[in-house]
Parts: structure tokens; C-alpha cells; sequence
């Protein structure tokens, strides 16, 4: 084939860098041609070297990263290109999407003159002149009311405004090629059907070829025509779209097309007892005021909710960001000031204060979505998990705490000898085990589960998942789980919550919401999460 | 805006308030008075003396009658430059003060921004080190210890520069006093560049403007450096109020006729109206200069814009 007809072509692209523990060989030499006007999906969980493939091409690599091998784009070498010849590329020919909206723009200029810099250094012209170009792409993004968005700053418009601004920017030059590295991973679901819509429209308008990096293979069944698997800084498979989900040839592939959760709960009987309950709930966040005026005006997170858990029961909390479901998490277990009855068994726990709720915070445990930011990096994991005990069971002697410490590890599936090492020392799903111990080892009756795979990959979402229902069936918990992600809200509940605006829109038994949801609302959160399978 | 100033301007008397009250106590309950010299003055003598300024009545008396004179800007007259009032002495002073501080302000402000961000960019190479170890000494040497090596070298032993004086007010008798004044300044603006420019290189949005192909000086200056001032301009408030309104030390060793001198004079002599008279003073300069480098903020980074 002629290399020529190709936007890109890679060949033999090593990505290292130098760490001080030594060399660390992030891409280790693969090929990639990318035709003009497809899609092609690199596909790879952290740390395949998917994005830093990218990155090493376009010259983005961390001072410490090196590239070398070959990567042309039509025909002129990029590797190697002083930067005053790569900068003709980038920006013009060859254009980036990220996955941090929020991050990816800066925040000290409008967002006109932002998506006027690229028009302005590419083709020469004055920001005056650019600014008609620029209106003309904010209306092409779908920004309402150009004319004035196109003085907004950065923090005066949504997630998934920004990542339109940033497509602005990407179409602004007419690129042959647009590298979209995670571009929806941080968006809520109806917002990342609505920017992957955009994509395909623009595409289909303007013939330019796209590569798509992500985790995620639901978006690319839909989005993409080829598919390159990455694992380990090697390609492991390529394929169209139909050989890789029709037919892979590879266990690795495979596992990433079945990792989508899957499976169901079987709702408790119907005569198990209430254990948790908060009948209308509510919680006010005070906004503005300062050290001397009172707030000005409150902002109601959670607004009339009730929950009934049962025991063993899961319950399911859907929402998206904003939505209230982790500050209802939060307040079932008086963790923060709220209104409402709440009862926990059959005591009344409305008016139990810090002190009062103490000795009950044994029973109902939190695990977080962040496994990197809630495990103290300064402890050993077995002080993590042993920490609780300390406080509820102060009678154990040393040796029984090591024994239950043990005990617990070995439950969540990891080493016991992992109890004199630190969390930096594990990934990100050894750490959410981790943090699961921390709760398991304290016998609780309520487990209240805040986005716990939503920081995972894929295939290690579905092992976690797998060990919580364990867990559940086990020692007979009753959850609360909170997530945006209705895949696994699916595989893990009997019983789902929808929330929008600090209420519940809708609620039922997990199949009936999923199969015949009656909201709009929930409606457009399903199309959104499952027509992209 | 407009309003933002005026909130501000009313929320400066309150704190002028507090600070005339405070150090009017706190001066009058350091043990010592203007009057009480080497040589014990005779009982009839002080007496008078004290009867003059007014110092037998009672301590709330004092203080009213002090705070009733400054509402209409008499600060009253020194004690011990008898003939002067502290209006004068400020008056004559202050120019001098503010015309060697703003030299030294530009000089530590562009000076410090500038070799800082060289370090940002060449990060942890030889150049890096060498500036930051300058900065470090800037930091750490007094300025009684870099006048008088600046005298000694540029107007003893090269004689270059006048090694004091004010003389006609060129800039051969500024340069000496300006430098030391600075360096200290200087090397705080460097440090404070350099950190918060290395943070700022490596924001999402300086990859999003590289990735852009945009030109390494647009990167750079437009996209990093207004970021990275913006700490740099946080600190610029209480270093223009501290530059501005003299040195005693700088003054003393290149005798110059500022006000700076008038803060240790004035508290070693208890010459109680010329304490608070420079108090004031550097309190309204603090005030005023934060409410600038506020407004200046705003126009940099427009999240905590005021409208």
C-alpha cells in the first residue's frame, strides 16, 4: 500500500522515559496507519502507552520522555522535526482534543480569543479578523448564543461546553486529523452522547480522519471503523470493528469487550427487615457570604428524599454530577448536618449528634471513589485497615488485630503480606480492595459504596464488582451504591434510585426501571449509556 | 468596580481605627517618655514640658484629643525635631523615600520575574542552580551587609559612585542605595517566579497551547506567565508598602534624607506623635496598595473579578 494515502503512518514508535528507578519503556515499537477520513480507535486500559503514543508524535511528551522510530504525516516525518516545522503541523494539520475539559483551557482568557490563536498563528491573520471564523465555529459546536459565549471565560461554562470549545479549536484549521484522547471519560453520560454526536457529524461534514484513544469499547463499537488494542506498550490486536467484537482473536481483547459489568441481584424477600432509613431528607448548602455576612442564599443538594434499605438489599443511586446522590450517601449516615428521620434498625437515629452516632459508625461504613486520595500514604496498609478496630474494639490485644487483618486481606483477594507495605505500592483496584477491607473488617450491617469502580479499568471494575456481591452474599450487607455508570448500577443492584436536582425523578426494582423507565429523564440517561453498546 | 473601590476605601477607616488605637496604647505603655533623656531634666522644666504637650492630662484624654487632630490631619508636632511638625517632616522626607523606592520596586519586580522565569524554563540545569543560589544569598545577606560591600567596591576602591548623599538627585547617588534596597526583593520575586512558573508550564492548557503549534513565546509569556504572576502580584502589596516608604538601613548607610529613619528615631526617643505619624503613613500605604494589587488581580485573572 502506498504510505502516501495515509493521514499517518507509524512505524517501529518507542515511547520511554528515564525515572530514577530506571528506564520506563511506555510504547515499545508499534505500526499505525490512520486513512484519510476513518476512525480509528486505539484501545487500551492505563498504561497501555495509548496516549503517550499520541503524545510522543505531537512533540507533548513530559521533559523526561523520549520518542523515537517514525511517524509520518503525509509523507513528512515528524519525529525529529525542529519544532519550528512541527508547529506548522500541530494546531493546523493535526489537531488534539483531551480528556480534561476543565483543565484544558486557560482560564485567564476568553474562550474567543482562545479558539482564535490557533487561526491567528496558522493563517496569519489579525484576532479581528478571526473572530467572524470563530463565530462561526462556536455556532458549528452547537454553543447557543455565539455572540456573547464568545466572551465567556472557561469557568463560566459547563464540562460539556468546554469540550465543544475545545472541538472549536480542533476544527478551527480544518485538520486532516484529529486526535481525541479520552474526549467523554469525564463527562456525564447524556453530555458524552451529545459530544460523541458532534464528533460523527463534524466528521461526516468535513471528511477528516479521527483517532480515537479510550478505555471505553462501548463508544467505539458505535464511533469507530478500525480498532488497534493496546496492552503494555505493544499492539496486541487490529482489526474493523466487526473482526473485533465479532470475532477477536485474542483472550486479552475478549476480556476487554466482556468486561462490561454483567449479571443481576435478586432482590431480598420481601419480609427482611428495614435496617437504614431516611424519610424525607434534605440538605442546604450555604453559597457566598463571608467571614462577617451570612450567607446569602442556600443551595439545596438533597431535597425531600426518602430511602428504605432492607437487609441485604442493594440499592442503587443513578444521577449525574450535581444530582445529589453522593451528598444523600452521605447524609443516611449523618455525616453531615441535614434534615429528616432517619432510623437505623429500629432505633431512632434523627437527633443522634457526633458523639451519639460514634458507637453506630462500626455498622455502617463509607468506601470512596478516589482509591489514591483516601488511603493515607503515610500508613501501612495493615494500619489502614486495622485503624477502625482500634477505635470500636480497643479490647483486642495486637495479635488478634493482625489475625482479623489477615483475615480481611485474604477476603478482598489480596496477600496478607501486603499488610506491611504502603498503597503506593498498588493499583488502583488493589487499593479499592484495600479500602474495602477497611470497611469489611469492622463487620458492618450497611455499606454505603461512593462510585467505587469509577476510577477502575474496565476489567478490574468487574473483578471489584465480583468481590462486593461475595462480600454481600457472605456476611449479609446491605449496600447503598452510588454511581453515574448504569452499567454497573445494573450488575449490582435490586432496587435503583434516578436522581436529577436533589430528587428522585424515578425509583423501582432494578429490571423494571432499566426495561421500561417512564421518566424523560431516565429515558435519555438509558439511550445515553446503551445505545453506545 | 466602581463600587468595589468605594467597599473598600470605607473599610479602610475601620482599619486605620484599629491601628492608630493599638500603637497609641502600645507606645504609651513602653516604659519611657520623649522627655526622659541621659541627664535627668529639672522637676519644674519637665513639668512645663509636659504641661506643653499636653501629656499630664489622662490617657483617654490624650487619645481623643490625638484621633480628633488626625480626623483633620494634624498629627501634631515632634518632639524631638522641635520647630517641626510630623506633617512637615513626612512632607520633606517622604519624596525621597517613594523616588529611591520605586527605582528599587521596578528593579526587584522585573529584575526578580525575569531571571526567575529563565530558571522556570531551564529547570534544574547549571543556570537554574546558579540563580537560584544568587537568590538564595539575596535572601539571606542583610542589607547592612550589602551597602556597605557595595560602597566599599563601586565607590572606594573603583570610584564609580558617590558613596552617599542624595546630591542633585541623579542617578550616579541612586544606584547604590537603589541596589541594596532591591536585592532582597529581587530575590524574592525570583523564587516566587520560578516556583509558580514550573507549576504553570505544566498545566493541561500549556500542553493544549503546544499542542496548538503555537509559538514558543506566546506559550510562554501569554499562556504561563500571566498564571504565574499572579502570586508575584500578591506579594507585591506589601513589598511596594515596605520599599515605598524607606529603609532606616539603606537610608542610614547611604545617608539619605527619606523617612525611613524616622520609624527608629522615633521609637527609640518615645517621640510618641512621629511614631504614630509614620504608623499611619506605612498603614495607608499598605492599604492602598493592596487595594491596587486587588484590582490589578482582577484584571489578570478574571474568576475574582470584581463587578
Amino acid at each position: 500500500m502506498d504510505m502516501r494515502a495515509n493521514v499517518l503512518s507509524v512505524r517501529g514508535l518507542k515511547v520511554d522515559f528515564t525515572t530514577p528507578d530506571g528506564d520506563v519503556k511506555a510504547v515499545k515499537g508499534i505500526d499505525l496507519d490512520v486513512k484519510p477520513g476513518e476512525t480509528l480507535a486505539v484501545v487500551g486500559e492505563s498504561g497501555s502507552g495509548k496516549s503517550q503514543t499520541m503524545m510522543g508524535i505531537m512533540g507533548l511528551l513530559a521533559n523526561n520522555g523520549r520518542v523515537t522510530g517514525s511517524a509520518k504525516y503525509r509523507g513528512r516525518e515528524l519525529i525529529g522535526l525542529p519544532l519550528k516545522g512541527l508547529n506548522e503541523v500541530r494546531g493546523a494539520k493535526i489537531t488534539m482534543i483531551f480528556q480534561e475539559p476543565m483543565t484544558s483551557l486557560d482560564p485567564l482568557y476568553t474562550i474567543g480569543r482562545q479558539i482564535a490563536e490557533p487561526i491567528v498563528h496558522h493563517k496569519g491573520v489579525s484576532f479581528k479578523q478571526a473572530k467572524v471564523r470563530v463565530l462561526e465555529l462556536l455556532k458549528l459546536v452547537g454553543i447557543p448564543d455565539p455572540e456573547r459565549r464568545i466572551n465567556s471565560y472557561p469557568h463560566e461554562m459547563s464540562g460539556g461546553q468546554r469540550q465543544r470549545v475545545m472541538i472549536a479549536m480542533a476544527l478551527a484549521n480544518e485538520p486532516d486529523l484529529l486526535i481525541a484522547d479520552e474526549p467523554t471519560t469525564a463527562l456525564d453520560v447524556t453530555i458524552q452522547a451529545q459530544i460523541l454526536d458532534l464528533l460523527r457529524e463534524l466528521q461526516k461534514r468535513f471528511g477528516m480522519a479521527i483517532v480515537l484513544i479510550t478505555h471505553d469499547l462501548g463508544i467505539v463499537k458505535h464511533f469507530a471503523d478500525r480498532v488497534v488494542v493496546m496492552r503494555r506498550g505493544e499492539v496486541v490486536e487490529r482489526g474493523n470493528i466487526e473482526q473485533i467484537f465479532e470475532h477477536p482473536k485474542e483472550d486479552y481483547t475478549r476480556m476487554l469487550i466482556d468486561a462490561v459489568p454483567s449479571g443481576a441481584k435478586e432482590p431480598p424477600e420481601d419480609s427482611a427487615p428495614i435496617i437504614l432509613e431516611g424519610r424525607n431528607v434534605a440538605v442546604d448548602f450555604a453559597i457566598g457570604g463571608g467571614f462577617f455576612t451570612r450567607a446569602t442564599k442556600l443551595f439545596r443538594a438533597v431535597d425531600g428524599v426518602t430511602v428504605r434499605l432492607k437487609r441485604g438489599q442493594t440499592i442503587g443511586i443513578v444521577g449525574e454530577s450535581g444530582s445529589g446522590k453522593s451528598t444523600l450517601g452521605r447524609a443516611l449516615l449523618r455525616l453531615l448536618p441535614s434534615s429528616g428521620h432517619y432510623h437505623f434498625g429500629d432505633r431512632n437515629i434523627s437527633n443522634f449528634d457526633r458523639s451519639a452516632m460514634r458507637p453506630l459508625r462500626k455498622e455502617l461504613q463509607l468506601v470512596f471513589q478516589d482509591p489514591y486520595g483516601s488511603l493515607s500514604p503515610r500508613q501501612t496498609v495493615g494500619e489502614i485497615i486495622t485503624e477502625g478496630l482500634r477505635i470500636h474494639e480497643p479490647q483486642l490485644s495486637r495479635a488478634e488485630r493482625d489475625k482479623r487483618a489477615i483475615a480481611a486481606l485474604k477476603e478482598v483477594g489480596l496477600d496478607p503480606a501486603a499488610r506491611n507495605r504502603y498503597p503506593h505500592e498498588f493499583s488502583g483496584g488493589q487499593r479499592q480492595r484495600i479500602a474495602i477491607a477497611r470497611a469489611v473488617i469492622l463487620k458492618p450491617k450497611v455499606v454505603i459504596l461512593d462510585e467505587p469502580t469509577s476510577a477502575l479499568d474496565r476489567s478490574v471494575q468487574g473483578q471489584v464488582i465480583e468481590l462486593l456481591r461475595d462480600l454481600q452474599e457472605k456476611h449479609g450487607l446491605s449496600y447503598i451504591f452510588i454511581s453515574h455508570d448504569l452499567a454497573v448500577i445494573k450488575a449490582m443492584s435490586d432496587y435503583v434510585i434516578v436522581m436529577k436536582n436533589g430528587k428522585i425523578v424515578e425509583e423501582g426494582e432494578t429490571e423494571d426501571i432499566f426495561d421500561t423507565p417512564h421518566d424523560t429523564y431516565t429515558k435519555t440517561l438509558m439511550a445515553a449509556a446503551f445505545d453506545l453498546e | 468596580m466602581f463600587h468595589f473601590v468605594l467597599r473598600r476605601l470605607a473599610s479602610a477607616v475601620p482599619t486605620l481605627f484599629i491601628v492608630v488605637t493599638l500603637s497609641f496604647f502600645l507606645m504609651r505603655f513602653a516604659p519611657g517618655g520623649p522627655f526622659n533623656l541621659e541627664r535627668p531634666l529639672p522637676p519644674a522644666t519637665m513639668e512645663n514640658l509636659m504641661k506643653a504637650y499636653h501629656l499630664d492630662q489622662p490617657l483617654w484624654n490624650q487619645y481623643l484629643q490625638y484621633l480628633k487632630n488626625a480626623v483633620t490631619g494634624d498629627f501634631g508636632p515632634s518632639y524631638i525635631y522641635k520647630d517641626n511638625t510630623i506633617a512637615e517632616l513626612i512632607g520633606k522626607g517622604l519624596p525621597y523615600s517613594i523616588t529611591l523606592g520605586s527605582y528599587a520596586l521596578l528593579l526587584a519586580l522585573f529584575g526578580g520575574v525575569f531571571i526567575g522565569t529563565i530558571a522556570a524554563l531551564r529547570q534544574n540545569s547549571f543556570l537554574d542552580f546558579l540563580i537560584m543560589s544568587i537568590a538564595t544569598v539575596g535572601v539571606t545577606v542583610p542589607n547592612f551587609v550589602v551597602g556597605p560591600v557595595l560602597t566599599l567596591v563601586f565607590a572606594v576602591l573603583l570610584s564609580l559612585l558617590p558613596a552617599g548623599g542624595w546630591g542633585d538627585g541623579s542617578w550616579r547617588f541612586l544606584i547604590l542605595p537603589m541596589i541594596a534596597l532591591a536585592l532582597p526583593q529581587l530575590a524574592v520575586f525570583a523564587r516566587l517566579t520560578r516556583g509558580s512558573m514550573i507549576e504553570g508550564l505544566h498545566t493541561d492548557h500549556i500542553r493544549t497551547a503546544r499542542a496548538y503549534g503555537l509559538p514558543p513565546r506566546v506559550v510562554v509569556i501569554t499562556h504561563a506567565m500571566r498564571g504565574a504572576l499572579l502570586p508575584v502580584v500578591s506579594y507585591l502589596a506589601p513589598c511596594a508598602a515596605a520599599l515605598l516608604t524607606g529603609s532606616a538601613v539603606v537610608e542610614s548607610i547611604f545617608t539619605i534624607p527619606g523617612v525611613g529613619r524616622y520609624f527608629v528615631l522615633g521609637a527609640i526617643n518615645r517621640d510618641y506623635t512621629l511614631v504614630m505619624g509614620t504608623v499611619v503613613l506605612v498603614a495607608i500605604f499598605v492599604i492602598v496598595f493592596n487595594l491596587l494589587v486587588d484590582i490589578l488581580y482582577g484584571l489578570l485573572d478574571p474568576r475574582v473579578r470584581h463587578d
